[in-house]
């Protein structure tokens, strides 16, 4: 069971939902897909027992086979490469490792070579196994470090998924949603939340995954987000209070199921909502 | 000895353009000939690369020295492997440049900027 | 025109809010929002009248025509971004496409073809006195870093002069961050005393380093964690980097932010601490 975690901007508490519940459950993977901030780590502290780097192709030229003819600079869409002083320069980190230059070089002057972009590390964590990537950086692109996180050895079907993604509905959201079999969209009470949790719920419903909200940081006022969901008939999974105590133990770190009964309550029943949610639905909409 | 400047417009008494790589057109002026030629920057619509393919432009014809307010890393590692020397503008004036750069009062463009590539995040 | 930018690392930090009140507060005559996969900017700039709006084209993507397909494969065979499915016929998956034209190029028929494609849309609300610049990139769109360029661009070229332009930026340390980065005069970074908010602090500023421009750094929400907060502190000063202040949590913000309003236009205890964050960031950049 994959359930993937998303909101439409940071800070809504995407990640304090992801740690929670993961930490909650009896046993579960956590994937940390925001590769431009890896934070899940920082709660769980684990032990990291393995790291792998992440690597794309990048083009290499053999110059006594090159004569010049520039197919390949006219041909790259990206503006890699240049023909200098009857030298190919290549830009690594302009280039997006679509081997065209590759494919239209008459000589075969051209090669590729793994250029690393990124690492992901795997660790644990009291129940949970936690694969974090971070992208290296000034490195523009992190999909494939995503593609990697979800590759198919670190999903284990009979097994609890979170999948922690990136904030926003850019590709990299897409790439982390696609093998979702569930997806909690996690908003606040304002404007903006209204705003970015729009966003998400256009791309989940493109996708036509099951999808339900947390409403994150509730108080006693207005909530628009929530109006936000009668309106459009949208799943309220849960609500989480807004509490400076939680905002305390969560800005230092803390795993807040593992400290407060109540929060670990409201979680634990998050968590079956949500596990109903998808059972339903696989029956529902096989 | 020619010159290249990104220019707003096809005519000298335009505006010397902030960008080096999005620049719709740069002067190719021959300071010894004093004969100006404008040229379309092809690489002004690109989604990414801009100022590599911009550069490219520059290179194929053959000029010696760039004048430009500001200029991303990429466009400068061209030019530099090409030698090129790159000369940072002081006014908008295509006039007042040139005459500058004739008179040896502009200097070296030392300030380069990391590129914006234009990719996917 | 001088030109500041506001960044966080982190989402969710107060970057937006602390743009709008710096906008009041300085009476800025240009703004600009460079979050364009999230913006959010508009929902409290106080302008009422619609926007003028321009599609803004990203990379080509391929098309295939399935008159002049032979299936033999080749497309799907030759894309390195699973960009090309099968099922009955071959198809293009336009959110997976790069562009980058391999598909064309293989297909022995001539069955692919690139076509522009709309990435998002360029926003410009503007009146006799001021500009402000916005976009949107569509779902699931690349490229935000060129767009966040003509945003700024925009901005500079619509301009009706002013002293200050306030430039909201986007969150994280990718491309578009790199793009808003470019030839502004100062950056504020808004730090959040979190582990989270601080290890993005620090990558942020990584980031900001490598271009020539001074860098300046806040904490919002400064009470929620004191000890994180000193933290903060210590880390500027260790960087040499300009702190200029402490911004207190402040719960009535959601309240004034859902009724369209900036912070500076109500009485609250978060005024007067982000007026002193403004004049000492203000101070610097016109040192």
């Amino acid at each position: 069971m994959k359930i993937a975690i998303l909101s439409g901007k940071g800070g809504t508490g995407k990640t304090l939902v992801s740690v929670n519940l993961a930490a909650v459950s009896e046993k579960a993977t956590y994937i940390d897909c925001d590769v431009e901030e890896a934070n899940g780590h920082l709660f769980f502290k684990p032990q990291w027992v393995q790291e792998e780097s992440i690597a794309v192709k990048i083009p290499e030229v053999d110059e006594g086979l090159c004569d010049g003819c520039r197919k390949c600079v006219d041909f790259c869409k990206f503006n890699a490469l240049a023909y200098i002083l009857n030298k190919l320069k290549i830009f690594e980190e302009i280039c997006h490792s679509c081997g065209g230059c590759l494919l239209v070089c008459p000589q075969k002057a051209l090669t590729e070579k793994d250029k690393v972009i990124g690492i992901i590390k795997k660790g644990i964590s009291n129940n949970v196994t936690i694969y974090s990537g971070l992208l290296n950086t000034g490195e523009p692109s992190g999909v494939p470090i995503i593609n990697r996180l979800l590759s198919k050895n670190h999903l284990l079907e009979n097994k609890l998924t979170i999948i922690d993604c990136p904030p926003g509905s850019a590709c990299v959201v897409m790439e982390s949603i696609k093998d979702a079999d569930y997806c909690i969209l996690v908003a606040e009470p304002t404007l903006f939340g209204v705003h970015n949790l729009n966003m998400v719920y256009q791309l989940v419903k493109l996708f036509e995954k099951p999808f339900g909200v947390v409403l994150n940081k509730c108080t006693e006022d207005d909530n628009p987000a929530e109006k936000f969901c009668y309106e459009n008939n949208i799943k309220i999974l849960g609500k989480i209070p807004f509490d400076s105590k939680l905002g305390t133990l969560n800005s230092n770190g803390e795993i807040i199921v593992n400290i407060d009964e109540k929060y670990k309550e409201i979680f634990s029943s998050l968590l079956d909502t949500v596990i109903k949610e998808v059972r339903y639905e696989t029956v529902a909409n096989p | 000895m020619k010159i290249a400047i990104p220019v707003e417009n096809k005519t000298l008494d335009s505006s010397v353009n902030p960008s080096f790589g999005r620049a719709p057109y740069f002067l190719i002026y021959d300071v010894n000939t004093k004969e100006s030629t404008f040229i379309e920057n092809t690489a002004a619509t690109s989604t990414g690369g801009a100022g590599i393919k911009a550069a490219q432009i520059i290179v194929d014809n053959k000029v010696n020295a760039v004048l430009s307010l500001q200029l991303g890393e990429n466009a400068a590692a061209v030019l530099k492997d090409a030698n090129i020397k790159i000369y940072k503008t002081t006014d908008v004036s295509i006039k007042g440049n040139i005459e500058a750069f004739i008179n040896e009062r502009l200097s070296f463009l030392d300030e380069i900027h990391a590129g914006f590539h234009g990719r996917r995040r | 025109m001088k030109q500041l930018l506001i960044l966080s690392g982190k989402g969710g930090t107060g970057k937006t809010t602390i743009a709008s009140a710096f906008i009041k507060l300085a009476e800025a005559k240009a703004y600009a929002d460079c979050d364009v996969d999230a913006p959010n900017l508009h929902l409290i700039s106080g302008w009422n009248e619609h926007p003028i709006r321009k599609d803004y084209y990203g990379l080509q993507k391929a098309k295939i025509d399935e008159r002049l397909c032979i299936y033999c494969g080749q497309c799907q065979e030759n894309c390195r971004f699973e960009a090309i499915t099968y099922n009955d016929k071959y198809e293009i998956n336009p959110y997976a496409c790069e562009g980058c034209s391999v598909c064309e190029f293989v297909c022995p028929t001539k069955a692919i073809t690139m076509m522009p494609d709309i990435a998002g849309e360029l926003m410009l609300y503007s009146d006799k006195e001021k500009v402000f610049s916005t976009a949107q990139l569509k779902m699931g769109s690349g490229n935000s870093g060129l767009l966040v360029t003509e945003v700024k661009k925009q901005m500079k070229s619509e301009t009706k002069g002013g002293e200050v332009a306030i430039i909201d930026g986007s969150p994280g340390i990718g491309c578009p961050v790199i793009a808003s980065l470019s030839g502004v005069d100062m950056v504020l970074i808004v730090a959040e005393p979190t582990v989270s908010g601080i290890s993005d602090m620090e990558r942020i500023i990584k980031t900001a380093s490598g271009f020539n421009t001074r860098i300046a750094v806040c904490i919002n929400k400064y009470d929620i964690n004191v000890e994180n907060s000193n933290k903060i502190e210590e880390l500027c000063k260790k960087q040499s980097l300009d702190f200029v202040g402490k911004i207190p949590f402040d719960s009535q913000v959601a309240k004034i932010l859902n009724s369209g309003r900036t912070i500076i236009d109500v009485d609250c205890i978060s005024r007067s601490a982000v007026k002193e964050v403004y004049r000492k960031t203000i101070n610097i950049l016109f040192e």
